[in-house]
């Protein structure tokens, strides 16, 4: 009986497997995030670590729990999938949040976005995104506070990327402009000028310097959640996932590419090409969290598109939705809502983008 | 018997939790203790007339136009309610506001004189309309204490725990329907785990 086993091995399909397992794949992720984390790091010292580590093991606790206590099936801390989860979350999350807030977002992004609905594979939203958008709807005030870092202040570095000498007093009435994050500066100043008056608002644009602006957007030494600020980490990353060919280019460059386009078109400078409304869609693209949101957060496997296509369409959806919210709606960033919202419509865009099937006989032909 | 129909109301054929009829009141109201347990008194009220009313006219109500005569007696009722509280409830009833008229329209009510009230004896169907909306109101004071001790750390008012910082999320909408989800899935396991032990 044994030599015809080993003579004859039967087996079902598939008889070849693919070395890239989902452990694999998870393990590249958080590989790519190491630079955006070492720039967390770098910019919120303590904070940064503080948050990711609670983050990190709060997650891992409640997977383990689940699957031990209710579940009662083998651990799956081996997939990754709630380490990465917990990085992820943490990148979300703004450096002074108590660290107990991070730890029940933790315990809702893994427990209720990911295994109530069934676990990995089958959770329809992007698990750190839900634990995020729970902690921005139960502790609206925590989440949108942003201190300045003590050692910034010796090198001239503040949260909303401009110093003092970057505003430039426009008319007697507006002195300064205060905001937590660029984003929101951003539209104060709109605001502000508009509320002056209509005279002003083609001023806007030279309250910004653009030049001292965008490196600091580009590099991360402004205010933002700890992990999303540096923009040239999360793209060294990210290329090194597409090197990998675990992210498509389709989602993330259509996702910017479209807010910038939108951007552009809707500038607010009344001309097209002069360098101001060519740099306000710069701006847009690098303040916030569009590019982790764009690399890391619209590209996760489970809860993006299949098909070529609908990968396309939810990339231009969830860029017209941030840029929708950013211009009209109440919060000042958009991506994480965007981001949920375009992940719910993804069974819809898989059923209606099927490719065709060769080797049919057309119908009428 | 007695016994039988309170278990039927309250746990088997439980109108929110069980069956999911009325679960946008259920919903809305259930940010509070106060706001459930007002809710769930006027609704059975609401529901005990109806039933009588309707057992006792049913062989004059025409099949054909039987809907709108439930609701015109489930009307009436809701009007008396609504009376009532603005008169001797006002908080109550500003805090509850559209969903006092939006009785008329409960199905868990509405279900009730259609499956039950309509086919049944007068006596039998008080009782029903008594533990439905026993159940009704037991289901809503369930969601109502873990929305607001958790959503606005208090209850019936009082503050609960010190130096807990509550989560607004469960006060709101998503909060609620998390909730629902959650009691409902728990009331199915313990039900799957004794039919398990059962057979």
């Amino acid at each position: 009986m044994s030599s015809e086993q080993k003579l004859l091995h039967i087996s079902t399909s598939p008889h070849v497997k693919h070395i890239e397992t989902v452990p694999s794949i998870m393990l590249c992720v958080c590989l790519a995030l190491i630079p955006a984390f070492a720039a967390s790091v770098y910019l919120f010292r303590l904070k940064a670590l503080v948050l990711t580590a609670v983050c990190v093991i709060s997650c891992l606790a409640t997977e383990w729990s689940i699957v031990r206590f209710l579940l009662k099936k083998p651990s799956t801390l081996g997939d990754f999938s709630a380490l990465l989860t917990g990085i992820l979350l943490a990148f979300n999350l703004p450096p002074d949040l108590p660290p107990w807030m991070a730890a029940v977002g933790s315990v809702f992004a893994i427990g209720v976005a990911k295994w109530a609905f069934g676990g990995l594979g089958h959770n329809f939203v992007n698990p750190a995104l839900a634990g995020r958008a729970f902690l921005t709807a139960s502790y609206a005030a925590p989440m949108t506070v942003f201190n300045v870092p003590d050692f910034w202040k010796a090198r001239g570095w503040t949260i909303s990327g401009l110093s003092e000498k970057i505003i430039r007093p426009v008319s007697d009435t507006l002195d300064g402009i205060s905001g937590a994050t660029p984003l929101p500066t951003f539209s104060g100043i709109t605001e502000a000028l508009h509320a002056e008056s209509a005279r002003l608002v083609d001023l806007q644009f030279h309250i910004i310097d653009f030049q001292e602006a965008l490196p600091r957007l580009f590099f991360g030494n402004v205010g933002g959640c700890i992990g999303e600020t540096s923009a040239a980490a999360l793209i060294l990353g990210a290329i090194f996932l597409w090197y990998k060919h675990i992210i498509g280019i389709r989602v993330p460059v259509l996702y910017i590419g479209t807010v910038f386009l939108l951007t552009w078109l809707f500038n607010g400078t009344g001309s097209f090409f002069t360098s101001e409304a060519l740099l306000v869609p710069v701006y847009q693209i690098l303040a916030g969290g569009l590019m982790l949101g764009a690399l890391f957060m619209a590209t996760d496997m489970v809860t993006s598109p299949v098909t070529p296509k609908g990968k396309m369409i939810f990339g231009v959806g969830c860029g017209i939705l941030t840029f929708t919210i950013r211009k009209f709606g109440g919060y000042p960033e958009g991506v994480s809502y965007s981001i949920l919202l375009m992940n719910l419509t993804v069974p819809l865009i898989d059923r209606y983008t099927r490719p065709k099937i060769y080797g049919k006989v057309k119908k009428n032909a | 018997m007695i016994k039988e129909e309170l278990k039927r109301g309250i746990i088997a054929e439980n109108p929110i939790l069980v069956l999911a009829l009325g679960l946008c009141p259920a919903l809305a109201v259930s940010t509070s203790l106060q706001n459930g347990l007002g809710m769930g008194c006027a609704a059975t009220f609401v529901l005990i007339c109806s039933n009588i009313i309707i057992s006792l006219i049913k062989k004059w109500i025409p099949e054909k136009v039987r809907i709108p005569c439930y609701i015109v007696i489930i009307a009436t009722f809701v009007t008396i309610v609504e009376l009532t509280l603005k008169a001797y409830f006002p908080e109550l009833n500003n805090q509850l506001g559209i969903f006092v008229p939006l009785i008329v329209v409960n199905c868990v009510i509405l279900g009730r004189a259609e499956a039950f009230a309509s086919k049944n004896n007068l006596g039998r169907s008080i009782i029903d309309g008594f533990v439905m909306g026993l159940g009704f109101t037991l289901a809503l004071c369930i969601l109502a204490i873990i929305r607001e001790v958790l959503g606005s750390n208090k209850l019936w008012g009082l503050k609960v725990f010190p130096g807990f910082r509550p989560m607004t999320i469960f006060i709101l909408a998503p909060g609620g329907f998390f909730t629902i989800a959650f009691v409902m899935a728990m009331i199915n396991y313990f039900r799957q785990k004794k039919e398990g032990g059962q057979s």
